[in-house]
């Protein structure tokens, strides 16, 4: 069948950069982590486990991975019930919400590099929008939030809602407006509250979209790296200093590419498990309004 | 469609018009603050209006001597036009591939995608950086574009496309003495349009705002992408000059505004074809 051998034609360039660009560098990647591979030397001696060992003991990674932990912990259950709070609040066939959807995306299509510098000014000791409000009721104006432990990591969390919003947002629309009207119906012929209503059908209807939200929402949040970059460099005392960043530093300051590659697969592992345990816990509660 | 858990139409509207506003008002006071005096600190919230509109800011960005933003702009464009191209070419064939023709390990090569799309990201950065600099490609349109030829997500979004399509198509057209280049060009990719539009887009957007990649892989002026180079604009002038800051980011801003305007009803569409089965 000559069929058979025009399908490899067509898949192979795709193919080829998979294996080129996507299979053979994670490969490489797991090659590198068993050396002392640094950018400036030469020499670069096999050490095994050597650099898993050293990240065991790197007091500065744990503490970027409990950085980004808690960074995901704030940024992405609040990201998805302020999408979905406003979704449900506003899910009606009204007028023109195709405009306010346009508006509602724009920001996250946005360079985060720009963001980021637009959020620098939202923050700004004094001139900055945020100081400028509080100022208005005579709250203390000076804060410079970016450099205060504690309000750095909270404004890059916010920063995440504003960026993040428009698509959840979206995307739980979409979720809302195509629950069939019959579940409706049949629960208030059985005297559902709108309440109850909210509670048995609306919400569980919708976990499979909260579900795709809340994985690719922690997949990127956990290897954050843009905003960190520009608003904070990891600071103030490292508090900022997340997975991301922290890899970015090892292999491109320091140079310790092997190094970097042992703590880029601890992240690839710490985030399979946080979505694993994310799939899981759904799937327990998709089974158990199924079985009710 | 009513849904009894909403509130009425007029708190409705008000809501998503707050919200529209605050995602909105940062990207107006940059453009408002872009118009200021070039030399101007950051402007009070209540002298925001510009007294006098310079226009120039631009001109000094695009044309600034130490900062070549007019060859930033250059270089993201020709890679984000070779990438946007060349994906969607590479993908569509493939995506052609696995959704309409037999052949052995179809189902194992098209599962290495989905494979891939889960490593993507933090662990290939370094390998994908050591090779390209074995290849003399540092610093080069090379090291940009061919990196992006392809892509693992616009593959399978394409095949996801594809299979619904009807099948009696391509065989009707193979009755008549098409090949499957015939087929793929003239029956699957025309019906197609709208995934490939969505695709494009997801592309562009990808391609446009990527910081990280530039970045690593180039370091001369002339190298840079708009992404990079407003970044180093902004560490070359610091706090003090937020007009031109903000002009940079504009010019940054305006390709992506356009596009996504002009895309935006087959992007959102695209956007959940991921998360509703």
């Amino acid at each position: 069948m000559k069929r058979r051998g025009v399908g490899y034609a067509f898949v192979a360039p795709a193919v080829v950069h998979l294996l080129v660009f996507g299979l053979v560098p994670i490969g490489f990647a797991l090659y590198l982590s068993f050396f002392k591979w640094d950018l400036l030397r030469d020499q670069s001696p096999f050490v095994g486990l050597g650099n898993y060992a050293a990240v065991a003991q790197d007091s500065g990674f744990w503490k970027a991975l409990v950085n980004s932990l808690y960074y995901t912990a704030l940024s992405v259950p609040l990201g998805l019930a302020v999408a979905l709070g406003i979704a449900l609040l506003v899910a009606k066939p009204l007028k023109g919400l195709a405009v306010f959807r346009t508006v509602f995306y724009l920001p996250s299509v946005m360079s985060q590099v720009a963001t980021a510098m637009i959020w620098i000014y939202i923050l700004l000791p004094k001139s900055g929008f945020v100081n400028t409000v509080l100022g208005w009721f005579h709250a203390p104006n000076e804060t410079d939030f970016l450099s205060q432990v504690g309000w750095a990591m909270l404004a890059l969390v916010f920063m995440s809602v504003w960026t993040g919003l428009g698509p959840r947002m979206v995307l739980f629309l979409a979720g809302i407006m195509g629950i069939p009207d019959s579940l409706y119906e049949a629960a208030s012929l059985d005297g559902a509250s709108k309440g109850r209503q909210l509670w048995a059908v609306t919400l569980p209807m919708l976990a499979p979209t909260s579900l795709f939200v809340t994985v690719t929402s922690t997949i990127a949040a956990m290897q954050v790296f843009t905003p960190v970059y520009m608003m904070t460099k990891g600071g103030p005392l490292d508090t900022t200093d997340m997975v991301g960043y922290h890899i970015y530093t090892t292999a491109w300051r320091d140079f310790h590419v092997g190094e970097a590659s042992a703590q880029s697969f601890v992240l690839l592992a710490v985030v399979m498990a946080v979505a694993w345990v994310q799939f899981s816990s759904q799937k327990k509660q998709l089974e158990a309004y199924s079985a009710a | 469609m009513r849904r009894d858990s909403a509130i009425g139409n007029g708190l409705a509207y008000a809501l998503l018009t707050a919200v529209g506003l605050f995602l909105i008002l940062p990207l107006v006071w940059m453009v408002l603050v872009s118009f200021h005096p070039s030399k101007a600190a950051v402007p009070e919230l209540k002298d925001l209006w510009p007294t006098a509109w310079h226009g120039e800011n631009y001109a000094t960005v695009l044309f600034n001597k130490e900062l070549p933003v007019w060859r930033f702009a250059v270089n993201s464009v020709v890679v984000t036009a070779c990438v946007v191209v060349g994906q969607l070419l590479v993908t569509s064939l493939a995506a052609y591939g696995f959704a309409r023709l037999q052949f052995r390990g179809r189902e194992f090569l098209f599962s290495l995608f989905l494979v891939s799309m889960m490593f993507a990201g933090t662990v290939t950065q370094i390998p994908v950086y050591l090779m390209v600099r074995n290849l003399g490609w540092l610093d080069s349109y090379a090291a940009l574009i061919v990196p992006g030829l392809s892509s693992s997500f616009a593959v399978f979004m394409l095949r996801q496309f594809f299979v619904q399509i009807p099948m009696e198509l391509d065989e009707a057209a193979r009755m008549d003495g098409a090949s499957e280049w015939t087929v793929y060009r003239r029956v699957v990719l025309p019906l197609a349009r709208p995934a490939l539009a969505t695709a494009a887009a997801f592309s562009f957007f990808a391609v446009w705002t990527d910081f990280f990649w530039p970045l690593l892989s180039t370091n001369s002026m002339r190298m840079r992408t708009l992404e990079v180079g407003l970044s180093v604009f902004k560490n070359s002038y610091g706090v003090e000059n937020w007009p031109l800051q903000m002009t940079a980011a504009v010019v940054t801003l305006v390709p992506l505004v356009v596009v996504f305007l002009l895309t935006q009803k087959t992007f959102v569409k695209g956007l959940t074809v991921g998360s509703i089965k």
